[in-house]
Formats: C-alpha cells, sequence, structure tokens
C-alpha cells in the first residue's frame, strides 16, 4: 500500500497485543508457570544475550528474606512459597542489583563471567568475611 | 477481589505474582521497573493501565511484544493519563447503566508517565483528570530527565545537573531552574492523597498505592526513579542511590491528604549530607570543581530548608 494513494483512513489505527491466549482471569493469583502466555507475550522472548556477567545463586547462605525479589528490575529471582529458588536466566540482564542487596556474610548471590560453569563458581565461593574491628 | 491485599512482610509480598514481565527492553538496573512491580504488586484486583511515551512505554511494548498481563493502553506523551481517565469514565457510565459485563470485579485505573510527560508536556492533561475528580491515580516516574530521548532537561531536573540541553562546561553548572514542586502543585487541585515515594522503600510505596487505590476520587503518586543511564551510575548501584536520595532527604518521603494535612513517611536514622548523592552520580560531578563547590552548599541549604518545610507544615496538621 503506497503512502501516495492511501488517505488517513486506509491506516491501521491502534494495535491490540494479547498477553495471554484463551480467557485470562486472576492473572495476579496465577504464578507464571501456570499462565498461557501467547507468543506476544515478553516473557516468551529473552534478553540472556545482554548479558556479559551473570548472578549465581548459592543457596547455602540465604536467608529467604527476598530483598532480591524484591529489587530485581527484571522479574529474574524465582521465588515461592517465600522461597528464594534461583535466577531466571531467560529475562535476567546481569545488572547486578540482586547481588548489592544481598544481606548475608558470605553474599548468597555472586556476579561471575556469563560462561563460567555454576559448580565451579560454587566451589570458589569465599568465605564469610571478618568484619574489621 | 475488592479486598486490601495482606502484605504484612517482604516474605508476604514474594508470594506476588507479578503482572510486568521480564524480557522488556528498559536498561539494566532501571528503576522504572522496579517501581511498576511494587505498585502492581500492591494489588491483586483488576488493573486498566497506561503509559505516556518514555522509556517505559517505549521498552515494553515494542511489537510484536508487550510485557503487560493487565489491560494497557498508550496513545500519546501527554494523554496517558486522559486515557485511563477516559476508560474510567466509560466504567462508571456502563456500571450506572448496569451494563458491566462483571459487575462484581472493580479494577483500579493508573497511569505511568514520565517526569518529562508529567511535569511538561501532560502537565494540563493530568491538571484537568485531578480537577475533574477521576477515580484514577497517576504515577509519576521521576527521573528528572527526558531519558528516553537522549537526556534533555525537564522542569524536574535539579539545579545543576549536567543533561544534554542545559550541558556543564566552561561556562555553565548545567541545568539553572530549580525543580518543579509536583506534589504540592498537585495537592493543590484539593485531590484526596498525593505522596512522593522511593523504589528502596517498598513498604512505604505498597502502603501509599494501597491508600491511593483505595480512595475515592484522583491520586498523584510521585516516584524517585534513578537512570542509571542519564544520572550517570554503574547498574548495580540504582538502589544504593535510592538510600543516598531518601537519607539525604533530597527526595523526603511524604503524603498530603485531601489537599493539605501533610505527613511525613520517613525520617532516616542518620541524615546523610547531600554532598555523598551528589558526588555518586556522574551528572553532578562537575560540581565538585573549584569554581562551582559553593553550589554543593547551596545544594545542602536548599534540601535542609525543604525539610524544614515539610516538617513545620506537618506540625501545623493544617
Ligand atoms: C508530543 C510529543 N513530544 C515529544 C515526543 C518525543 N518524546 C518521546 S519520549 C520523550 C521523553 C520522555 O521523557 P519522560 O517523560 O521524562 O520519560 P522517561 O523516558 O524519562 O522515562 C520525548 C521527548 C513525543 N513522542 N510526543
Ligand atoms: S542481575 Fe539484575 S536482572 Fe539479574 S537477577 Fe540480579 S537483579 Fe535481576
Ligand atoms: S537477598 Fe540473598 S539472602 Fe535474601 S533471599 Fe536473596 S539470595 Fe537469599
Ligand atoms: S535510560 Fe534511564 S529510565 Fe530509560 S530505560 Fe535506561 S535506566 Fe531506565
Ligand atoms: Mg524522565
Amino acid at each position: 500500500m503506497s503512502m501516495e494513494n492511501t488517505g488517513w483512513d486506509g491506516f491501521e489505527i491502534g494495535a491490540m497485543l494479547r498477553s495471554f491466549d484463551g480467557p485470562a482471569k486472576d492473572i495476579a493469583l496465577t504464578k507464571q508457570e501456570d499462565r498461557n502466555y501467547s507468543k506476544n507475550n515478553s516473557f516468551t522472548a529473552s534478553v540472556a544475550d545482554w548479558r556479559i556477567i551473570k548472578p549465581v545463586f548459592n543457596k547455602d547462605y540465604c536467608i529467604d528474606c527476598q530483598f532480591c525479589w524484591v529489587y530485581c528490575p527484571d522479574i529474574s529471582i524465582i521465588s515461592r512459597d517465600k522461597k528464594m529458588l534461583g535466577v531466571d536466566y531467560d529475562h535476567c540482564k546481569g545488572c547486578g542489583i540482586c547481588v548489592e542487596v544481598c544481606p548475608t556474610n558470605p553474599k548468597s548471590l555472586l556476579m561471575f563471567p556469563e560462561q563460567k560453569d555454576t559448580e565451579e563458581a560454587i566451589a570458589e565461593w569465599p568465605e564469610k568475611e571478618k568484619k574489621e574491628k | 477481589m475488592g479486598e486490601i491485599k495482606k502484605i504484612k512482610n517482604l516474605k508476604e509480598f514474594s508470594t506476588s505474582a507479578d503482572r510486568f514481565e521480564g524480557a522488556n527492553l528498559l536498561c539494566p538496573g532501571c528503576a522504572h521497573s522496579i517501581i511498576v512491580r511494587e505498585v502492581l504488586n500492591a494489588t491483586n484486583d483488576d488493573l486498566v493501565l497506561s503509559a505516556s511515551t518514555g522509556c517505559l512505554e517505549v521498552c515494553t511494548a515494542v511489537y510484536p511484544y508487550t510485557s503487560w498481563d493487565a489491560s494497557w493502553i498508550h496513545i500519546g506523551f501527554e494523554n496517558g493519563s486522559t486515557a485511563v481517565a477516559g476508560a474510567e469514565a466509560m466504567y462508571k457510565a456502563l456500571k450506572r447503566k448496569g451494563r458491566l459485563k462483571q459487575p462484581d470485579r472493580e479494577p483500579k485505573f493508573v497511569s505511568f508517565a514520565g517526569d518529562g510527560a508529567s511535569y511538561d508536556i501532560g502537565f494540563q492533561w493530568i491538571s484537568g483528570c485531578m480537577e475533574r475528580g477521576h477515580n484514577i491515580m497517576h504515577v509519576v516516574l521521576d527521573n528528572e530527565v527526558y531519558a528516553n530521548t537522549g537526556g534533555q532537561r525537564s522542569s524536574s531536573t535539579p539545579i545543576g545537573g549536567s543533561t544534554t540541553t542545559s550541558p556543564a562546561g566552561r561556562v555553565s553548572y548545567g541545568e539553572k531552574q530549580n525543580k518543579k514542586d509536583m506534589v504540592a502543585i498537585m495537592a493543590a487541585h484539593g485531590i484526596p492523597y498525593s505522596a512522593q515515594v522511593a523504589p528502596n522503600k517498598w513498604k512505604d510505596m505498597v502502603k501509599k498505592i494501597q491508600y491511593g487505590l483505595e480512595v475515592e476520587g484522583p491520586v498523584f503518586i510521585n516516584a524517585m526513579s534513578p537512570c542509571t543511564t542519564e544520572w550517570k551510575f554503574d547498574p548495580k548501584d540504582t538502589m544504593m542511590i535510592s538510600d543516598l536520595a531518601t537519607d539525604s532527604l533530597v527526595f523526603p518521603l511524604y503524603e498530603i491528604i485531601d489537599g493539605h494535612k501533610l505527613n511525613i513517611t520517613y525520617r532516616p536514622k542518620t541524615v546523610i549530607p547531600v554532598e555523598e548523592y551528589l558526588a555518586a552520580q556522574g551528572r553532578f560531578k562537575h560540581l565538585f570543581k573549584d569554581e562551582y563547590k559553593h553550589l554543593i552548599k547551596e545544594w545542602q541549604e536548599r534540601v535542609d530548608k525543604q525539610w524544614e518545610m515539610l516538617q513545620r507544615r506537618e506540625e501545623a496538621g493544617v
């Protein structure tokens, strides 16, 4: 359709995207894994290739305080039933906020190079830091 | 539905099922999405949302994707507030005529917009919504700059901030005008609730959002949104910058009820010098040169004066 031959009425005046396939009710009470996401929902996309560093979770030190959950901008901290379960690496952009806000000593989340093996990272986990007197 | 969601502590809050999705295109560490998550997770009610043009809108509705799991509309830069107000007016009309398909479900109407879209370009639209008394909430994602178009100054940019249209250099220290006091201007409409919030104080945020969603009539929320790109700090430091902002009282947290009664909602245990807040951001770097150092003292005096004024207004209780 060429611009020249089209009046204003000829153009699409808007677009509607459905976030879910089929009926969607009580989404606020439905966990992500139970939702019927449509292909237009960015949940089905990935930004994993934005990262050069990634957060690794070490559950041994975690106290389930949920600071990482509330301050993660990208809904990439998976918490269920008040427990921190891990990182959603499809949506994590590697900002590092979760590591900064983690209060444990040593931290339960630390940044590593993207290509680092998780088990290796956990094997290298730092010891508890001594408070300076 | 219809009941206020119970959020006693952070663990309880973390059982929320987010209605905002990842793989949006906001910068890593962007506070806009932290704020949006805290706002949406404050309720389980159905939502009718809008976003005015700006980082939030542009990055969460990139065809063929949407990052919103609730009804969401975008029209233009200036009129996100009126889009939601229109939907609210239609809802009321259908309700009056008994034509609601799900009369048992009462949606909440919330519009999100940047400071550019709120303090400047959508100003009269928002003012109209407040004056007409729509039952909506307008949330400003206040990063004190037109971030989405490359960092131009807005009437929210504070004195001394270097932006692409108020650049600091040999002849200028950056922005010359003081930040517009939008919370006061909106409160002056006599609306039932206006408040300032910050993402680091999630509990204060949730309390205010829940109050605002329950109260009948227009609500104005100014949410401080540290912008890693334009404020120039490392993405991992978004929460640290937020803490510096609230604890230096550069962004005091307070609410104004019924247009006049002011309550301070957060008092830092230790007040941090404003200098520390400024020093943590590249946009204020030039203020630490000898010729501009006096401006840091002026900053501190302005912040002290503002805090004094807020305390006096709270005490007066009028
Ligand atoms: C009427 C109109 N004027 C200008 C623009 C260009 N524009 C798009 S986004 C934007 C900046 C938005 O700034 P702000 O509202 O502060 O949101 P932020 O991106 O900072 O979150 C501008 C100037 C537009 N889309 N429409
Ligand atoms: S690195 Fe950033 S995006 Fe990734 S999980 Fe941590 S806070 Fe979320
Ligand atoms: S911030 Fe750290 S301790 Fe708290 S839930 Fe997250 S990983 Fe666990
Ligand atoms: S430019 Fe600033 S406001 Fe915009 S997406 Fe990036 S961090 Fe967020
Ligand atoms: Mg802005």
